[in-house]
Formats: C-alpha cells, structure tokens, sequence
C-alpha cells in the first residue's frame, strides 16, 4: 500500500486518506485573462507519465491537507520536480 | 475470406485443422497510407472495419504497439449496455448496443454474446429517483429501464442475501436494463481483424507510434514509429490512456486525465448469477462468464495512474463492499486481476473530433469503452471520412469546452 508522509504523524497508509485532486494554480481573474486561458484553467490540468502534484486530506488521521508529488506511472511518492511544474 | 461454420468445420476438422487460412495477413508496412488509425484495440479496429465498409477507404494501416487484442480490449468487464444519463449519450449507446447485437452475423464470426439483463440493485431514495429520471429519457430513445421491488431484485438475484432491514443501507428496489448483454471480448477484435483484412485494411502489430510528424503548413504528415517514418493526410488517435502523450507531441493540449479502471475475477463456480449484477451504492458490479468465474470490477484509483495492476486499496474497498451484499462470496478465490488505462475528460463525457492540427482526430474519454465500440467506430469513420461530425457524435466535440457546454455524464457504474 502506497504511505503518504503526512508533515504531523509520520508516513501513514493511504487507507487513512482521501485524495483532494490535482493541484492546479491559483483562480485567474476571468475578465483579464484570454478565453484559452480561462477554459484552460477550468478543464485542463497536466496529464504527464510521470510526476503529477496533488491533495490528499488526512482524514482518518490528524485531519490537515497536505499536496505530494507523485509519480504517475509508479504511484511512488517523488521529490517536486526541478521545474516546479 | 474464408467463411466460418459448422460446414467449415467439419470439413478442416476432417483434415484435422490443418487447412484452415489465417484470419488476417501480415503485410510489408508502406511508407504512406491515405488514413493512419493509431491503436489496434477495439474503437481503433472499429474505425478501420467502417472506413472500409460505409465509406470504401481500404488503404488504411492499424498501428498496434503491443499485439492484437492485447490492450484495453482484453482489460474490461465486458458489459454492453445503453443506461447512461444524458440525452446525448443515451441514443449513441442504443445504437451500439443494436451494433453488437448484429455483429455475430455481420462479421461471420461468434461474439458468443449473451443478451442477460442487467439488475442495479438501489440502496437509497436518491439513487431510485436518478434511475426513474434514466428511465424517462431513455423511454425517448428506445433503451430499456424498468423498477422492480426489492422481493423481486432478491428473487431474480438469490445469492444476494445481504442488504437486510437492518444493514446500514438496505436494499429498497431496483432497476432492470433488459438490454444489457456481456460477449466474448477476443472474437471481438479478431472478427473486426478478419474483416479489416478482407476488404484490403491493414494491421501492423508491435508497431509503436513515438512521435505525430506535422508539416509546415501545421496540418498532420504522418507519424514517426520505430520502423520507420510513415506518412498520411489523416491520423485518428484511438489509444485510451496515452491520447496526450501522442498529441502533445505536436504541442496539443486536452482537457483529458489518465486513471487506471480494475477489475478481477473468481475462481469457476457452477451457475450462480445470470444476469449483470450493479450495485451503484455500494460501488461495485458483477456478472458470471461461461467459464463460471466471477468478474468484479469497482471504483478507479482515485489519482492519475498510467499503472495497468490493481490497488490493495481498492481491491479491498471492493471485495468489503460485495461482501455486504453477498456475503456467501468470502468462500471465493481469486483468480486474477487487470487494470486498464483510460482517459476521462472534464466532463466524464468521450472526446471525438478533428483537432486543432488539420488532419488529426481524436477519440478518446470511453470512460467504459467497450461498449462503445461498434458506434464510437462507426461515427469516427463517418468524421475521418466525410469531415462532419456524426449526428450521434455531434455533441462529443472538442468545441464543448471553449463554449463551457458541458455534457456531465456520471452514468457509468462507480462513478461517485
Ligand atoms: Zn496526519
């Protein structure tokens, strides 16, 4: 079972988490941003063979949220790539 | 073609099956073809077989990088059914239903489909009042939703024991799609391969696409593959789970996320289940092969996964979750598990269309794809071919999300 370091209790089994989704950048302001832009922002997030960053809640545990960097094609948990993507 | 029946089989069995011709040839790969189909799976070899047969476009390669019927088409749960939600889906999955129900026939080779019901057992107010909605729309297009009460699910269903008075959610009805069948997923693409051959297509298997190619003009040339670069006015993408890795490759971007979709099954049991099994509730679904195994599929993993095994969470997630239903099943052992990737787009709705690179089409978002197949086939050809969306597919474009026109369809078995 894959465990998720939580910054509070330590590395802990997934079975203790719900997962929150992807991490996407913060809300653009519609009416300054391009239509591309904005629909972008709504419907897309990056879909890459390899490290994606999401949430996951610890909700069976001390309860915070906390994103990872995890690695799409092995579920292993990853350092947050150079670029910061 | 060599024409398959019981004549044709007595007669190669009396020479002892040695005279039988191949079902499909494997010829010299060109280096250009009038359309590439990229993906020898099911909605891949469906595109060719309609290419060939609705609109005469014989000189079309199949690209497989893997062998034929090796991909998701051999990592489903087989289950053929139009109850989805949404009155752009409905009529589509009618017609697929009504494809595979010919397809014996039509491909002269046994689909071993087996018309059987499928029984969504309801464990609460809400979901009933979901399947009444299903049913009055899928009253308009011709599919089957009919509620039956709780003594007739546990009559039609005697293995289903648990779900009493007392569990946390008992069993209040339920809903029975007469339409649903499961077939045999191997005849499937073996019978699409033997036509596709008949009528001149070809299917290059251990072919893998690594590269689209576009030309200066910006409209798709061809794709580049280990064994060479091969060229062509039309590309469709039709390779579940790996869509973006293929189209970013020419800077392509879409609203798709790759999820991992498991299933397992049991040891052979003597009959047990007859009909389809679907319990929307408690999150899970069931059927019987031929061979007596149970096959169990649940939930997704919940992130995005390019994995094709299962989770321990949710196989244990599932296996509970059937257990409260079925608790005589603790006795059954498992056998074998699959996993497949799939792409979901935003709106859990599939993805047909040109793209923005001329030339290039995608398919993709069968989230439950199988049953999908013969229409999602039939109406990519129809695009590739003539250039105008199918009227089945026409609200399936990519356009949807640049308009904020959704078509949010949550009609498949574990969505939450
Ligand atoms: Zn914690």
């Amino acid at each position: 079972m894959m465990q998720i370091p939580c910054p509070f209790c330590g590395p802990r089994n997934e079975s203790e988490f719900s997962f929150g989704g992807p991490v996407k950048p913060p809300r653009p302001d519609p009416s300054a941003v391009s239509d591309e832009d904005w629909t972008a922002w709504l419907t897309q997030v990056p879909n890459p063979l390899g490290p994606v960053q999401e949430q996951w809640w610890h909700v069976r545990g001390c309860g915070t949220w906390l994103p990872i960097w995890r690695d799409t094609r092995t579920h292993e948990i990853v350092e947050a790539p150079d670029d910061g993507r | 073609m060599q024409r398959y029946s019981a004549f044709s089989l007595l007669r190669h069995g009396i020479n002892r099956h040695t005279t039988w011709a191949p079902a499909w040839r494997s010829p010299p790969l060109k280096d250009r073809y009038d359309v590439i189909v990229i993906g020898a799976g099911g909605h891949g070899l469906a595109t060719a077989y309609y290419l060939a047969k609705e609109h005469g476009i014989t000189n079309v390669a199949v690209l497989e990088r893997g062998w034929l019927g090796g991909g998701n088409i051999a990592r489903n749960t087989i289950t053929i059914r139009s109850n989805y939600m949404r009155d752009a889906s409905i009529p589509f999955y009618v017609k697929s239903v009504a494809l595979y129900e010919a397809m014996t026939r039509e491909l002269n080779f046994n689909m071993m489909h087996s018309k059987r019901s499928m029984i969504d057992v309801i464990q609460n107010y809400p979901m009933m009042r979901d399947r009444r909605r299903r049913q009055h729309i899928m009253d308009i297009y011709g599919s089957t939703y009919e509620q039956i009460s709780e003594a007739e699910v546990r009559r039609r269903i005697p293995a289903l024991t648990g779900g009493g008075p007392d569990a946390r959610l008992p069993v209040v009805g339920g809903y029975v799609h007469t339409d649903a069948a499961i077939n045999r997923h191997d005849a499937v693409a073996w019978g699409y391969a033997r036509a596709i051959d008949a009528m001149g297509g070809e299917i290059h298997q251990q072919t893998p696409v690594t590269q689209l190619l576009r030309g200066a003009d910006g409209r798709i040339e061809g794709v580049e593959t280990p064994r060479g670069v091969i060229r062509a006015p039309k590309v469709a993408v039709a390779v579940s789970g790996h869509t973006t890795t293929l189209t970013e490759t020419v800077g392509l971007k879409l609203p798709l996320r790759t999820m991992n979709l498991t299933a397992f099954v049991s040891e052979p049991v003597k009959p047990l289940v007859d009909v389809i099994v679907n319990c929307p509730d408690a999150g899970f679904y069931l059927s019987q092969s031929d061979k007596g195994s149970l096959v169990i599929g649940g939930a997704p993993d919940p992130g995005q996964s390019f994995r094709r095994d299962i989770k321990q969470t949710v196989f244990e997630d599932t296996v509970s979750a059937m257990l409260s239903l079925f608790p005589s099943f603790k006795k059954l052992k498992f056998l074998r598990q699959w996993g497949g990737h799939l792409d979901i787009a935003h709106d859990a709705s599939p993805i047909q269309d040109e793209t923005d690179v001329p030339g290039l089409f995608v398919t993709a978002g069968w989230w439950g794809g199988y049953k999908a197949i013969p229409a999602g086939g039939l109406t990519l050809a129809h695009l590739v071919a003539t250039g105008r969306p199918h009227p089945l597919m026409e609200p399936f474009g990519i356009n949807r999300f640049r308009h904020l026109d959704y078509v949010m369809e949550t009609g498949t078995t574990t969505a939450r």
